[in-house]
């Protein structure tokens, strides 16, 4: 299958304001791939993700510099739609974020949006969203609940089955896990290696264990800066900077 | 040094023990104070007012001047005609300036702006019927129900937008974020998911508004006017509860100073169950959101 999701930065500077947040940044994702993202607090990861579908648009007096381009499009290009930008590159956040709606408009609200009015092809969406998420034998019998009344990790859940709807190319997780019990945890996890063969997925985590389950690649940031993107094997095992292995074995961060 | 700090606090544990023990009791006589001041309220309108409480004052035009019996159907209808127009005019002005203050406006002006709201409810409520006398029964040559409900409506615009920007501002900010990740232009955000957010909160801002315009007088005076019967359009005079306790309670009639009891009372009972039933609405809601 001919996937799509390709993700290519090219000499990327981003600036809030004055402050310089991310330098030079050049990395290419693969179609399919789960690249981590780690490194300490504040040195520009959360703030990459966030580019890749243009959330930084909301910070004034903040700019970008260089090209992002996703299947080969600069998505900072003044012809760029954002919205439908946000379509094919969906988001999912550190704390779950459930509309005030049921379990069933949470999913289909998405694609009500877009003016699918047809009730099978949204019933059935929900349906294949949903199992796809891992959460449809837990929720089927009452999708017309409030989504709020769900667990931590089934809101987490429903929040990537949200995201899937809308039928994405690519997953943003911005440490989607750091509100959860291990076993939630290891749930989202595991739906993560299953949704690769379909979806590109981007995801920040400062869990290093994390990163070296889930991960393809992994890329560690540091003072807005890539220090090292590589194969995650190599990066656990070998790596070579020596930043980076002070970093993951704890010397510092 | 230590002993001689532990021995004073020997010595006057006592005297700390009075003092905590009283302001206890002082702040509990506080509080039943409050109390005794609404019952006495309530209990003097209702000792005073029950006699004229009947079926007919509920379904009854005023009658003729000297006439005992009668009824407050006309004002009973006015005060629900004024108070519609008055949620007409006010929340959706209201809450569109509190929507803009906290999702678009930039930190100044919002400033600015909080601060005028600020100044605006400190304006006496007749001022407010002034205004409307000027914009809406002068060019109308004709007082009105329409007029009335516009100076009550603006009375409610400052209260119901600091409470909604307040209210509005309480949504977190990943909720927005995760709708517009989702691709859903941001006007549709703020409608489909801010304000269902924020609900319980605005309809309570909006309550209080309701309850304090629904005694008003002064601004009707010139506005609403007052009619001893009903009226058939809105831009006709229309009799007002408060218009009409404040008519009678300065009249000479006995009879009409009991009826100017129980119209107190039906104003309280109005406004009352409105908020029995905003509360109830905000409480169910609350009760689907979690799930019970």
């Amino acid at each position: 299958m001919n996937l799509k999701g390709s993700i290519k930065v090219n000499s990327l500077n981003f600036y809030y304001g004055a402050h310089h947040a991310l330098k030079n940044i050049s990395i290419i994702v693969e179609p399919g791939q789960i690249v981590a993202m780690i490194g300490p607090s504040g040195c520009g990861k959360s703030t990459l993700l966030r580019l890749f579908n243009r959330m930084n648009d909301l910070i004034p007096s903040s700019r970008v510099e260089g090209e992002i381009l996703i299947d080969g499009v600069n998505i900072y290009d003044k012809n760029m739609d954002v919205v439908s930008l946000r379509r094919r590159v969906g988001m999912v956040f550190q704390k779950s974020t459930p509309f005030p709606k049921s379990i069933y408009d949470n999913i289909a609200y998405g694609l009500k949006i877009v003016g699918i009015k047809d009730r099978r092809i949204l019933a059935e969406t929900v349906e294949r969203s949903l199992k796809r998420a891992a959460l449809w034998d837990e929720v089927k019998d009452h999708l017309g609940k409030s989504a709020m009344s769900l667990s931590g990790g089934q809101q987490q859940r429903l929040c990537i089955a949200r995201a899937i709807a809308v039928s994405p190319e690519i997953i943003l997780m911005d440490e989607p896990c750091s509100a959860l019990d291990p076993i939630a945890t290891a749930r989202i996890e595991e739906l993560m290696g299953t949704l690769k063969d379909e979806y590109t997925i981007v995801i920040v985590t400062h869990n290093m264990q994390q990163a070296a389950r889930v991960s393809d690649k992994t890329a560690f940031l540091m003072h807005g800066q890539i220090i090292e993107f590589t194969k995650t094997t190599d990066f656990f095992t070998k790596p070579s900077n020596k930043i980076t292995e002070d970093y993951i074995t704890g010397r510092f961060g | 040094m230590k002993e001689m700090i532990q021995k004073s606090f020997e010595r006057t544990r006592l005297r700390r023990e009075i003092w905590e023990k009283s302001m206890v009791v002082v702040l509990f006589l506080c509080a039943i104070f409050v109390l005794f001041i609404l019952f006495n309220i309530l209990w003097h309108l209702i000792v005073q007012g029950i006699s004229s409480l009947n079926l007919d004052f509920f379904t009854h035009l005023p009658k003729a001047v000297g006439e005992s019996g009668g009824g407050m159907a006309n004002a009973i209808v006015g005060t629900f005609v004024l108070l519609i127009l008055a949620v007409c005019v006010g929340v959706p002005m209201g809450l569109g300036a509190g929507i803009y203050l906290s999702e678009f406006a930039h930190q100044g002006f919002a400033q600015t702006v909080r601060f005028m709201t600020d100044v605006m409810n400190g304006i006496p409520s007749i001022v407010f019927g002034i205004f409307a006398y000027t914009i809406c029964v002068m060019p109308m040559k004709t007082f009105s129900a329409i007029s009335g409900g516009l100076a009550l409506g603006l009375m409610m615009i400052p209260m119901i937008t600091r409470t909604s920007e307040q209210f509005i501002k309480m949504v977190p900010n990943q909720l927005r974020e995760a709708g517009l990740a989702l691709g859903i232009p941001q006007w549709r955000v703020i409608l489909d998911i801010v304000l269902p957010t924020a609900i319980g909160g605005i309809m309570t801002g909006i309550m209080v508004a309701l309850a304090r315009v629904a005694g008003e007088t002064a601004p009707l005076l010139f506005t609403a006017f007052g009619n001893r019967y009903y009226a058939h359009s809105l831009t006709q005079p229309i009799a007002a509860l408060p218009l009409q306790v404040f008519d009678y309670a300065i009249s000479p009639f006995d009879d009409w100073h009991r009826q100017a009891w129980a119209g107190a009372v039906v104003l309280i009972g109005m406004v009352f169950l409105i908020n029995i039933w905003a509360q109830y609405f905000v409480a169910s809601r609350n009760r689907w959101m979690s799930g019970k």
